[in-house]
């Protein structure tokens, strides 16, 4: 493992007695793409902001390439932002704006000249230069404010939640564009949103967080297919949550039967969650079904149907089905083993990750012998 | 009611504006043209651009103004920067608002009682071993009672635009490795400026007509416009002259308005 660009350890935050960030401990490895997801007031963007130097921490260290910054101020610190309302200076125009943190280095003019109109090249806004700010469309000021940020070369680039003000159409194309960005700059960004779908799309790697604490991290994929607890289901994408109950390893009962599962290591009738993803889902006719279901609404997304319909103990079920269904109708629906995903009560992610290890190891020997 | 009759709810003020404003001026023009024996003449003007005392008196008046703005700017802004920083800022705003709602001529008579031969600031130098000064009716003191009357005029803008400033800003400059001077001189006072500006109106031009407190403080040694027009009208009776100088002050503010009003072109700086 390289060496780490950004460490946080055991950061902790309060603001009067009232907790903000309760002892976060995150990893940030050169060159990749990192989200902070979660809901508003989760405290992801203090922790930009404790990065950045903009406030401060009640306990813990920050790190930068292995070194303290804790009291190394914001103007210092080798990282840039991207914020949210873009904070671009309205007495300025665009080159002004970009050239800003240059003249401060007192950078030879020619130099400045130069570098600005690269970064206006990197954000394809070249011929902008002398416009003013007010003359520019949202999409316009975030690439500038992306500009005025990478102008200074940082080794670490924060975004705070930089596309939430864009409309649907723009803030898709602007992903693909700083997935495309990151690439080519091969520094690392930490990217702040409340929008999964934002997260999934771009990320190397996800930090989901509520309440001031990370609940879950990884890829993309782990956290969508195996979430951690309710909360993560339930916030990333869309999801069945159900109640069930342990009966043995690679058994769950829920819905009033008892399927295959892809999980273990629980003990023995310990009640649990099972999630199952509404796109794994399939319909059937009720003599091959897995599970009978009434049909309640359904409503046309365009690529599917989106169903809900209610079974027999009365839990509600989302299903994503490319072909309709009749309301009221009662109709069979099926999965496979690895679709269900077996939640714990209160399990943390060390405990999780430590469980899955066991009976991966397991499944491994199996195939051995 | 109609939208076409939204035109009534105008003519409260519409009247205030004609009766008071409108009216007042056009008859301070009108009456600008007449000398003493009621004939209609331009001699009030040519006297005024001729005579070496109008002039002079003008010039005096420009020039206090200025150095009351001056030193209001000097301790507004700093104060008002560091007002706005306070947790309780409301109130200490409040605090700075409250001498303003004392009529001016009791904080005159105030002051004359602080500055006069036995008065607390005498007292004090006397305490300290310089002795007692001459501090009333000096061109000083006028300044400062000036200033001291000013200054929350001055403070109200300049807060407000530091209120207004949205902190990203300032976070951004920071940001951008600009040090806490750098990001004053560069991002907040370029952005604050507005209110500057309107301070700037608030308290150049009624400076420029004081009258009152050049007699009861500064004892007369400064003769502004203001106290010419008050002389034309109350002693020497001569309201022809007395409007022409009126008529030149309300010029005067006009180039103030002009000048400190917003002169950024739109779509592109000049370079």
């Amino acid at each position: 493992m390289p060496q780490p660009i950004i460490e946080l350890r055991h950061v902790t935050k309060r603001y009067d007695d009232h907790p903000i960030l309760k002892n976060i401990n995150l990893t940030l490895e050169p060159g990749k793409f990192y989200t902070l997801l979660g809901p508003s007031g989760c405290g992801k963007t203090t922790i930009l902001r404790t990065i950045a130097g903009f406030t401060d921490v009640t306990e813990g260290d920050v790190l930068f390439a292995g070194q303290r910054i804790n009291a190394v101020p914001a103007n210092k610190r080798n990282v840039n932002t991207v914020f949210q309302d873009y904070a671009l200076f309205p007495h300025m125009t665009v080159a002004e704006n970009v050239a800003f943190g240059l003249t401060l280095k007192k950078t030879p003019k020619p130099e400045i000249e130069k570098r600005v109109a690269q970064a206006l090249q990197l954000v394809q806004l070249a011929d902008y230069g002398d416009r003013e700010i007010s003359a520019l469309s949202g999409g316009q000021q975030q690439r500038i404010a992306i500009a005025r940020a990478i102008v200074m070369e940082p080794q670490v680039l924060l975004l705070d939640e930089p596309l939430s003000a864009l409309d649907a159409k723009l803030r898709r194309q602007m992903q693909y564009e700083l997935r495309d960005l990151q690439q080519r700059l091969g520094i690392t960004f930490l990217f702040v949103t409340h929008d999964q779908e934002e997260a999934l799309a771009m990320s190397d790697e996800i930090f989901v967080m509520n309440q001031g604490e990370v609940l879950q991290s990884g890829s993309p994929v782990d956290i969508y297919d195996e979430p951690i607890n309710h909360f993560v289901a339930d916030f990333i994408g869309e999801s069945n949550i159900l109640p069930g109950k342990m009966i043995a390893d690679f058994q769950v009962a829920f819905g009033g039967h008892q399927f295959e599962c892809a999980d273990a290591g629980i003990p023995v009738n310990e009640p649990v969650e099972i999630v199952i993803r509404p796109e794994d889902l399939t319909l059937t006719d009720p003599e091959h079904a897995k599970l009978t279901v009434t049909i309640d609404t359904q409503l046309f997304r365009g690529d599917y149907y989106e169903i809900a319909a209610t079974d027999r103990l009365g839990n509600d079920w989302l299903i994503h089905s490319v072909n309709p269904a009749e309301d009221g109708t009662a109709v069979g629906i099926t999965f496979r083993p690895q679709d269900l995903h077996v939640m714990r009560f209160g399990e943390k992610e060390a405990e999780f990750d430590a469980r899955l290890e066991t009976y991966e190891t397991e499944d491994e020997t199996r195939d051995e012998t | 009611m109609t939208k076409r009759k939204t035109w009534l709810y105008f003519i409260p003020y519409g009247l205030w504006l004609a009766l008071f404003v409108i009216a007042p001026v056009a008859l301070i023009i009108y009456q600008s043209f007449f000398d003493l024996g009621h004939q209609f003449t331009f001699s009030n003007y040519s006297t005024y651009f001729q005579s070496a005392t109008y002039l002079k008196m003008t010039l005096n008046s420009v020039w206090y103004a200025f150095l009351i703005t001056l030193f209001t700017g000097l301790i507004s802004y700093p104060t008002a920067y560091f007002l706005h920083q306070l947790k309780h800022r409301q109130f200490w705003l409040l605090l700075v608002i409250l001498p303003t709602w004392i009529n001016i001529l009791l904080k005159a008579y105030a002051f004359i009682g602080i500055f006069s031969q036995a008065g607390l600031a005498n007292q004090f130098l006397t305490f300290i071993g310089i002795g007692p000064q001459q501090i009333l009716f000096t061109n000083a003191s006028f300044i400062f009672v000036a200033t001291y009357i000013q200054i929350p005029f001055m403070i109200l803008p300049i807060f407000n635009a530091l209120d207004d400033l949205n902190p990203a800003f300032v976070n951004a400059s920071r940001d951008l490795g600009a040090s806490n001077w750098q990001t004053f001189r560069r991002v907040i006072f370029p952005l604050t400026l507005p209110g500057v500006k309107a301070g700037v109106q608030a308290v150049f031009i009624p400076s420029l007509s004081l009258f009152m407190l050049t007699r009861l403080i500064g004892g007369n040694k400064v003769i502004t416009l203001g106290t010419a027009i008050e002389e034309h009208f109350l002693t020497t009776m001569n309201w022809g002259m007395g409007s022409t100088i009126g008529v030149v002050l309300i010029i005067a503010m006009i180039i103030v308005m002009t000048l400190t009003g917003d002169q950024r072109p739109k779509g592109g700086t000049p370079r």
